[in-house]
């Protein structure tokens, strides 16, 4: 049946639309730098544990200026319904008009929900603790609009939008997500006191939708106090939700809370599909294919795919045996302060699974 | 068309010299050593009015030859008009040094979309803005020994107050970025740097997002830095920034960068090194420098319970007593004895005392000074 915005709860979805036999078919984006090793080792821990799930691998070039290439990414991920990406690099050398592939793709599938979960992970040292945040991010308009124009040599008029129907959109998101995972208080995030009539109208809307859930308190907070807030004070913050562009330096700055960006998953969500990633999108180029990078992130992110599919018992088992491993100094990365490769983290997360079921395709 | 297609150094057009040198050192009359300084004071909102009156005690205790002109220039408390506005800029005229505190702006839009802080800083073209992220010596944060400087662009970007809704349930800000600006504040972050003899400066910006707005204030960073070879050029994404400066600060000096940009680093550094409470900054025009907190906010919950931390209005009083007369050094000597010799620290730095304790602390520290 058509499922509205309104009547469909979160977890309730469409069933996927390619599953056969009981395998799932899943759209699989390299990527640039860290991205492809990363998403190997995906693959490699899926066979391992007999995961249900083949991956449809289509590579996108960043240095090609014709859209071909990201177009056909979009198609996959439309037919498919799901995919897991790696950051795909910006070309700083191509015009201007050559826009991001990775803001194509969120545009073009209407991914308008940035979900990043942020928690102290056992095992990793950090200056902060107890931290547990979810940032929920508006992922199509704000600042990345990529509408600018120098109308007077030397003049540049980039626009930020922000439209009610989009602002209510990420607002309902926020508030079911919450009352879904029983959290009590969702705090919008704007700089409404500047931007009188954008981040009002943000704000506004906000306050509209959480009119409506009465269960759920709600606060708002200007970005500036936000950020010092984080610094200080974290274990303040339950549910955030915020336009585009504080949302990208709110994630940042949690995610170096937490002990940096090798660590934290993001999901991007529209209304028919789901693209999973690393929370801070790095292509981490000057690692690239050393077998020094933290897959930690990248495994989350596809343990949060595997909840999306409905394989929850997959997800969790591997998400045990992930921290496990997290818990475990000497299989620490470099990011975290370590000197564990790659692929001794992988191998070990391989190990911890063997350990819990008779789940594995081979012995290690 | 010209723009930014082409790659080519554009000519730095022609403007006049006054910028260096006047922020180096006012051109103000030779100093006598009767001469009293004339200062303006706009006291704002929240706790403005209570930490003036706190710089005010400590420089009368320290013998301090300024004087004050007030001017209670707020929006929510509806003493704001544009004739208080003129006075207050025609003072600045005079006087051309200020001290002020935060002029809160409402967040209702009550039909004018520009709030009187962001016009008094158009008028007064006051166009960059510094904020030093210093660690306090006896306090100890997560992050120590912290050395920042952050120079932010305070005209344009996204405070353009240029909104409309030309369609109904759909706003368009726009953020402006212009050549000139952009270059006026790189000369500044660099000229800062050469200075104060730091070694490196770093844009922050979003350019891989606002490709033609960014990447024209990165591509006049670039430019500008070309005429500072001894001096270190880097530039890092405004998301990557905040994450570094919460893991690995020490890697940064001086960080220069447009004005949204700017509030958000501000206030994740004061952050780091005690909150709002701790971090002086002040803004600079060609002809004008006006002292102020870092971190700007006006703390309204803290009125009247005289629980406000003094310390970031002090330094930046004690700045402003370094330019207005060089050898004035003993305010900025005894504020930060005091927090360190004799533990006086306020709620926000975890402590018990109040806004009148740790004045008087001061005080006290300025009349044993030894004088000489």
């Amino acid at each position: 049946r058509l499922l509205t915005m309104n009547d469909s709860p979160i977890s309730a979805h469409q069933p996927p639309p390619a599953k056969y036999g009981g395998r799932h078919t899943v759209t699989l984006i390299p990527g640039d730098g860290i991205g492809p090793e990363l998403l190997n080792h995906v693959r490699e821990l899926f066979r391992f544990c007999c995961v249900p799930v083949d991956f449809e691998v289509v590579t996108v070039d960043s240095s090609v200026v014709s859209e071909d290439e990201i177009n056909n990414a979009v198609t996959a991920i439309r037919r498919n319904g799901v995919a897991l990406k790696g950051n795909i690099e910006t070309n700083h050398n191509l015009p201007p008009s050559h826009k991001s592939r990775n803001n194509l793709l969120r545009t073009s599938l209407d991914l308008y929900a940035n979900v990043m979960h942020c928690q102290t992970l056992p095992g990793v040292q950090t200056r902060h603790k107890d931290i547990d945040i979810i940032i929920i991010r508006e992922n199509t308009e704000g600042e990345y609009s990529s509408l600018e124009h120098e109308n007077v040599p030397g003049v540049v008029e980039s626009l930020k939008i922000i439209t009610r129907v989009n602002s209510l959109r990420i607002a309902e998101y926020a508030f079911k997500l919450a009352r879904e995972k029983g959290r009590r208080r969702v705090t919008a995030v704007h700089k409404a006191n500047i931007m009188k009539l954008g981040d009002g109208l943000f704000l506004q809307c906000c306050k509209e939708v959480a009119a409506g859930y009465p269960d759920i308190a709600f606060d708002n907070m200007i970005v500036d106090n936000t950020t010092m807030q984080l610094v200080s004070k974290p274990q303040q913050f339950d549910v955030m939700v915020m336009p585009n562009l504080y949302g990208n330096v709110v994630s940042n700055v949690c995610a170096g809370l937490v002990g940096g960006p090798g660590l934290v998953p993001g999901a991007n969500y529209g209304k028919n599909y789901a693209v999973f990633e690393t929370a801070t999108r790095n292509t981490g180029k000057s690692i690239a294919n050393k077998n020094v990078a933290n897959p930690t992130a990248t495994l989350l992110a596809s343990c949060l795919m595997l909840d999306h599919l409905g394989l929850v018992d997959y997800a969790s088992m591997i998400r045990k045996a992930i921290f496990k491993t997290l818990s475990e100094t000497r299989l620490h990365t470099a990011d975290i302060g370590g000197l564990a490769t790659t692929s001794e983290v992988v191998q070990s997360i391989m190990r911890e699974v063997q350990k819990t079921g008779p789940l594995t395709s081979e012995y290690i | 068309p010209q723009g930014l297609s082409g790659a080519r150094l554009q000519p730095l057009c022609v403007r006049s010299l006054s910028l260096t040198s006047s922020r180096n050192a006012l051109e103000s009359p030779p100093a006598r050593a009767d001469s009293t300084f004339k200062v303006t004071m706009v006291p704002g909102d929240g706790v403005g009015p209570e930490l003036m009156t706190a710089v005010k005690e400590v420089f009368k205790a320290g013998d301090v030859p300024v004087e004050f002109e007030e001017f209670h220039l707020s929006e929510v408390q509806n003493m704001a008009s544009e004739e208080k506005l003129n006075e207050v800029l025609g003072s600045m005229k005079n006087n051309r040094v200020a001290i002020k505190g935060k002029i809160h702006t409402p967040m209702e839009y009550k039909g004018e979309l520009a709030s009187y802080e962001m016009r008094l800083r158009r008028k007064l073209d006051l166009f960059a803005n510094v904020v030093h992220v210093n660690s306090l010596p006896g306090y100890s944060t997560r992050h120590n020994n912290l050395d920042l400087v952050i120079i932010r662009e305070q005209t344009e970007g996204e405070y353009s107050s240029l909104e409309h809704e030309s369609v109904a349930g759909v706003v368009e800000c726009l953020k402006i970025i212009t050549r000139e600006k952009s270059r006026r504040i790189a000369k500044f972050a660099f000229d800062y740097a050469t200075k104060k003899g730091r070694s490196k400066v770093t844009a922050v910006h979003k350019a891989n997002i606002m490709k033609l707005g960014d990447g024209l204030f990165l591509q006049s960073c670039a430019e500008v830095a070309e005429l500072y070879p001894k001096i270190k050029y880097e530039n890092i994404i405004i998301d990557n920034c905040c994450m570094q400066l919460v893991q690995n600060p020490y890697q940064f000096d001086v960080l220069v960068m447009p004005n949204l940009y700017g509030n958000i680093i501000d206030n994740l550094a004061a952050g780091l090194v005690g909150g709002a409470g701790v971090v002086p900054g002040e803004s600079y025009s060609a002809e004008y420098a006006v002292f102020e907190t870092g971190a700007r906010h006006p703390f309204a919950q803290a009125v009247g319970r005289n629980i406000a931390n003094p310390t970031a209005m002090l330094l930046s009083a004690a700045n402003m007593l370094l330019v207005l007369s060089p050898q004035n050094q003993c305010v900025s000597v005894c504020v930060s004895l005091c927090v360190c010799v004799s533990q006086v620290r306020t709620r926000d730095l975890g402590g018990y005392s109040t806004t009148g304790d740790f004045v008087r602390a001061v005080v006290a520290n300025l009349r044993h000074r030894p004088v000489y």
